[in-house]
This record gives structure tokens, sequence and C-alpha cells, in this order.
């Protein structure tokens, strides 16, 4: 274990390294571009031994990727935004064919008006996609992350790729220090890729990819959803295992001074920081407030949210992304999925700064609603 | 030429009576032998080799989606490398709407990054999977149902996208055209491709008898045609050298190749003629 000052991009590169990924498809785009950066550097130094594609699309990036993992190794993408709706189609294609294949993501907003900033909407548009999605915090929950992703995407019992989301520059460009694991503990944790299930070898002639007509597809489908269910129990003990291993501890939620709070806030990413800050401030002044992190976000972890926000007067869920009408998607899930009084609150779209001040306002629209879903920090507001 | 009796495309596919593609992957498949992946683009040939849960295929083989069989042929490829599995072949199938269309980007790419694949562009002229729409491969005076003759049209009103020549351009150590009615044309091609370091690319020209208009009994007789009349040209770039492969003895009017057709029916004597100088052009420069 080594104690370094880096940037998250970088904690990732050095997960991905800890990971030895065989083949690394990769296509540069703000705020991604660093992590491909520093991998081709890895590779070009010999400390990763791997293929890395460079690619002419990320289209081609996440295609690659499914020919290389269907042959039947480890393999590590990354993206943002345009280019995660570049990789759509495949995207899809990859849940399907049930690769175990890694993705970041440097959550950025989707043009138009086009914006290299963060906000959620890239990732959270892939939310029906079949892949796993994780969102962290900082960068050691970043690295971290990663790990655990293939530890729990190339479980048998689950099969499904994982995209690890991390807010755009405010987290990816953030400098932190972050511990980075010994290779034989990161061995330990996560061993060599060895497929069970259909791949790519002259000795076992297999047809991945076919044609299904009605009596099967639907079936498909279906085996997609029991697996991602499955994954939530593979998740916890793939985070007990990293516990004991490197002493750091992760949820599908993170209940941060949840237990008596009368009013509780919901949110996904490094905004959970400022959060954090705000509560215990209001703390201090004798407020109930509490943070539930909704860390995983794919399988969605609808028992632990109820359970967490059953004693809570009221819920605030914040979205760093819209869904036009109905508002963000993490506050319509958990509508649909639990009875409880929560009120949408839309921030942060396009890099639009959220401070504590938008925190407490919040906080107070939450206590005294007039909507059900509320833009915060929009520019009238502001001036 | 020996040809091996094995066989790596079942028959029992849903390919139509008189298909020119699986006799084309047959073909090449017989070179290529039991230690290869093959990679197909979405259309005719992965429709009907692959319905769940039957498959044509006795070699590994994987559809991913419509336009990026190159770049899934890369990944596939690079993790055969990394795995120290450099002897296995890996050959792409995809038509010439997944080639010459939306294919041609991971097709560039592919290329470009000199990938040691085959990419084996099985070229029909028109999307026939979906029904006999215009594709860039479509060649000029050939009525389809998105560039049909009318009154005001006389079909497709571009000539065909040359992309072997495209490859060519990208520094492809092998580049060649073939015809399933050549086989051992086409096959000595696949052989050199499969010997080639780096990419190589074979443009096969496949008769389809359903959106070119023929019996199913004629597709060989259409490829001869297609060649003897110089409509269609055999050849090969080794390392940027070009060498015509097959020169008909006396090249055929164009006119009996376009007769036997039905999407060529309507044209007139002036298009035909217009035709006609073009391949007469094209034939006078290579001395065919």
């Amino acid at each position: 274990m080594v104690l370094k000052v880096i940037s998250t991009n970088m904690a990732v590169a050095e997960a991905v390294k800890l990971a030895k990924p065989l083949v690394v498809p990769v296509y540069p785009i703000t705020p991604q571009t660093s992590i491909s950066e520093y991998l081709a550097q890895f590779v070009a130094d010999g400390e990763l031994k791997a293929e890395y594609i460079r690619v002419e699309s990320e289209h081609s990036a996440i295609s690659a990727a499914v020919g290389a993992s269907g042959t039947g190794v480890r393999v590590f993408t990354a993206t943002s935004s345009q280019g995660m709706a570049l990789m759509h189609e495949i995207i899809f294609a990859a849940a399907g064919l049930r690769n175990p294949i890694v993705l970041v993501d440097a959550n950025r907003a989707l043009s138009a008006p086009l914006s290299i900033w963060n906000d959620q909407q890239d990732t959270i548009s892939e939310r029906d996609s079949g892949w796993l999605q994780i969102y962290a915090e900082n960068g050691q929950e970043a690295l971290d992350s990663v790990l655990i992703s293939y530890r729990v995407s190339e479980d048998n019992e689950v099969l499904l790729p994982c995209m690890v989301c991390l807010d755009g520059f405010i987290l990816t460009h953030t400098v932190e220090p972050v511990d980075i694991p010994n290779s034989e503990d990161a061995d330990k944790f996560l061993p060599p890729y060895k497929p069970e299930h259909a791949f790519l070898d002259p000795e076992r002639p297999m047809s991945l990819g076919a044609f299904t007509d009605p009596d099967y597809y639907m079936d498909a489908r279906h085996d997609m959803e029991l697996a991602m269910e499955r994954s939530k129990k593979v998740i916890e003990k793939a985070h007990q295992e990293f516990a004991d291993i490197f002493g750091r501890e992760y949820g599908l939620v993170e209940k941060y001074k949840c237990k008596d709070a009368e009013t509780i806030l919901v949110a996904m990413g490094s905004i959970c920081s400022t959060i954090k800050d705000v509560i215990d401030d209001l703390r201090s002044q004798g407020e109930k407030v509490g943070l539930l992190r909704v860390r995983v976000f794919r399988p969605f972890p609808r028992d632990e949210i109820r359970e967490a926000l059953e004693g809570a007067s009221q819920v605030a869920v914040l979205d760093k992304n819209i869904s036009f009408g109905v508002g963000g998607v993490l506050y319509n899930n958990i509508k649909a999925k639990m009875d409880v009084n929560a009120y949408g609150f839309i921030v942060g779209l396009g890099g639009r700064d959220i401070t504590p001040k938008h925190i407490i306002e919040i906080i107070n629209k939450t206590k005294n609603p007039i909507t059900d879903v509320q833009w915060i920090g929009l520019r009238e507001e502001e001036i | 030429m020996e040809i091996s009796e094995k066989e790596f495309l079942a028959p029992g596919h849903r390919g139509c009576a008189g298909c020119g593609a699986t006799i084309g992957v047959r073909l090449a498949l017989k070179v290529l032998g039991k230690n290869t992946v093959a990679v197909s683009a979405t259309g005719c040939l992965e429709i009907i080799t692959s319905p769940y849960p039957e498959t044509a295929w006795e070699i590994p083989w994987i559809h991913l989606a419509f336009e990026n069989s190159a770049a899934v042929a890369s990944g596939v490829e690079r993790a055969l490398k990394a795995l120290g599995k450099d002897d296995t072949t890996v050959v792409t199938f995809a038509g010439d709407g997944g080639t010459a269309d939306i294919g041609l980007q991971a097709l560039s790419g592919a290329m470009e990054r000199g990938h040691n694949i085959i990419y084996i562009c099985y070229d029909n002229e028109a999307y026939m999977n979906t029904g006999v729409q215009r594709s860039g491969a479509t060649p000029y005076g050939a009525s389809t149902t998105t560039s049909p003759h009318g009154k005001e049209s006389f079909g497709e009103d571009r000539p065909k996208k040359n992309i072997p020549m495209i490859m060519a351009a990208h520094g492809v150590p092998y580049v060649a055209t073939a015809s399933i009615s050549y086989p051992e044309d086409f096959m000595k091609k696949v052989q050199k491709a499969k010997e080639t370091e780096g990419p190589a690319y074979i443009h096969l020209s496949q008769p389809c008898t359903t959106g070119w208009g023929y019996d199913p009994s004629k597709t060989i007789e259409m490829g001869r045609m297609a060649v003897e009349s110089g409509s269609w040209i055999l050849y090969e770039i080794v390392d940027g050298h070009f060498r015509v492969t097959y020169r008909p003895m006396q090249r055929k009017l164009v006119d009996e190749y376009l007769n036997a057709q039905k999407r060529f029916k309507h044209l007139t004597d002036e298009e035909r003629q217009r035709i006609q100088s073009h391949v007469d052009a094209v034939c006078a420069e290579l001395k065919i």
C-alpha cells in the first residue's frame, strides 16, 4: 500500500494497472482524456501488459471491447458524455451478450447546448441497458470501485458489465491522497479472469450474438433481470471481502447521520461531500438532517433505500439529470418503489455549481414544499 | 488446386435457393480451416446462419451490430494476441452496406491500425436483407426499392463506390477483388490473405437471385457474365502492386449481362450505351 496524492483519473489508471486487463480499447474525450493518456503511458513503459487499441471512435471502442471480452479476456474502456451516447447501441448489446466489461465514465452533460462540464445525464440515460452502475464520491472510492466492479461483473451469478461513474472535472480532476493497494493484495481480491461461459475458441466453437425470434428474446431479457437482482448479494460479498483485505468499507448505499433524521437528502456522486459538510453544520445547530448516498444505482437498492428513509418526515432527492416532465430519475425510481414523502430537486446541470447555500435552500424547500419537483440554481434566481 | 471436402458452414441455413453469399463463405472457410474465428456484420448472412437456437457456423463466430464488424474483429484479434493465440485467423464477413456505407468508418480504422485480420465484403450491390434498398455499392442504372426507375428516374444515378481502391489507399498489404463464380481465383486470394502479415481486404462479387432478379439456378452464370463482360474485374494489389488475375478470352457485351437481370430491364439503349462505354474505358486502361 502506497499513499499517493493524485487526480481521480490517475487513481482510475492505477486501478486498471492493478486489474490487469489484457485489452484496452479507448478513445479520448474530455474530461476522460487523461485516463486514456495515463493508460497509454503505462503500456508504453511496460507497467501494464495490455493490448491498447487506439480506436477511431467510442462506437469502435465499445465494439472492440465486446469482441475482446467475447474472446474471453478482461477488458477495460472509458468514456464520457457524447462518447457514451455514441456507444449507446453497443452498451445495450454488451449487456445482452453478458460481457463483464468494466467502463469508467467521466460524467458530463449531453449536447445541445454543447457543454464539457458535469452532470450525470450521460450514464443515467443508460440506466435501462443492463449495466451495473456505481457512482463514486472521491478518488479512493473510484479506484476501489474499479476493482470491485470486475469482481462483481465476472461472477458467474452476474455476468453483466459495470460502469463506474465519476463526476467530470469535479471528481475526475480533483487531486487527493489515494491509497494504492499493493499488487499482491489486488491479485488476492481479483484473480485473473477465467471465463466459463460462452467465448470464442476454435477448440470449442460457439456462436455469439445470434438472431432470436419472439420465442426466445423475452426470456433472454428476463435472465438479465434475474442476474441484476442476484448481483446485490454478489456486490455485498465483494464489499465484505474488500473490507477484509483493504480495510475500507462500502455498501450499496451509505447512510450518513440518517438514524434520527427528520429530513433526509438522497444523492449520488461527489455532491455528497458538500452535503455532508452542510449536515455537520446543521447538526451542530441541533437540526436533525441526514444524507443517504446511493452508491450503487443499478442494481437499484430499493430495500436499503426504503429502510433508510423509513423514519424520515420528509425526503429531498437531488438529481443531476432530468427526465423532462417527471423530474429526476433517482427521484422517480424512489417514488416508484416506496411510499415516502419525497420531493425532487434538479441540480448542477452542465456544471452549474451546487454550494452549501443551495443545499440549505433544498432542505428548507423540502420542509415547506410547493411543488413535487423544483430546479435549483437557475440564473434568474441567482442574479 | 486441391479443395478440402470439409465444410465449416453447415447446410440447413435459411439462405435463399441460389444464395451467393453462403457459397462465398463456404469457399473461404475451406481455405481458412478450423483454427479461425469469424465475425459478421448484421445482414443477410448473419440472419440466415444464426437463428437461435440453431447455428450454421462450425467455427467460433460472433455478431454484434451492423456498422462495427471491423472494430469487433480488432478486439478479437488483439485478445487472441494477448492470449498467445496468434496462429488463429480472424475473418470478417460483411455485406456491401455494412462495408461501403454504415461500416466504412470502423473498417477504415481497423485497416489503418494494421490489425492482422481478413475482411471479406460479400457484395450483392444493395441492402438485400431488408428488401433490396440501394447501397453505396449499387451500380449505375440498377433499380432498387429506394432508387426505383420511374417516369422521372432511370434507377441508381451514381456509380458504384470503389471500396477496394479506398482500401488500397490505406496501404493495406493485400487487397483483392474476387467472384464466387471463379472459385479457384477466390480461394487462392483467401490463401494469400491468410498468409499476409497485417490486414487483408477481399471484395467478393456475389450475385443475388432475389435482388438482381434472375432464376436461382443462374447464380454462378450471373457472376461469370459480370466478369466476362468486364463489368467486374478480378485483380489483386500486393504491397501496392496491381495485377489483373483473370482476363476474359473475348470480352462479352455488357448488354448480355444487363438483359439477364430484372434490375436493369428498364434501361434505354442510350443508358446501356453509357454503361458499355464506361466498361470499355476501364477495360482499355487495364488491357482487358
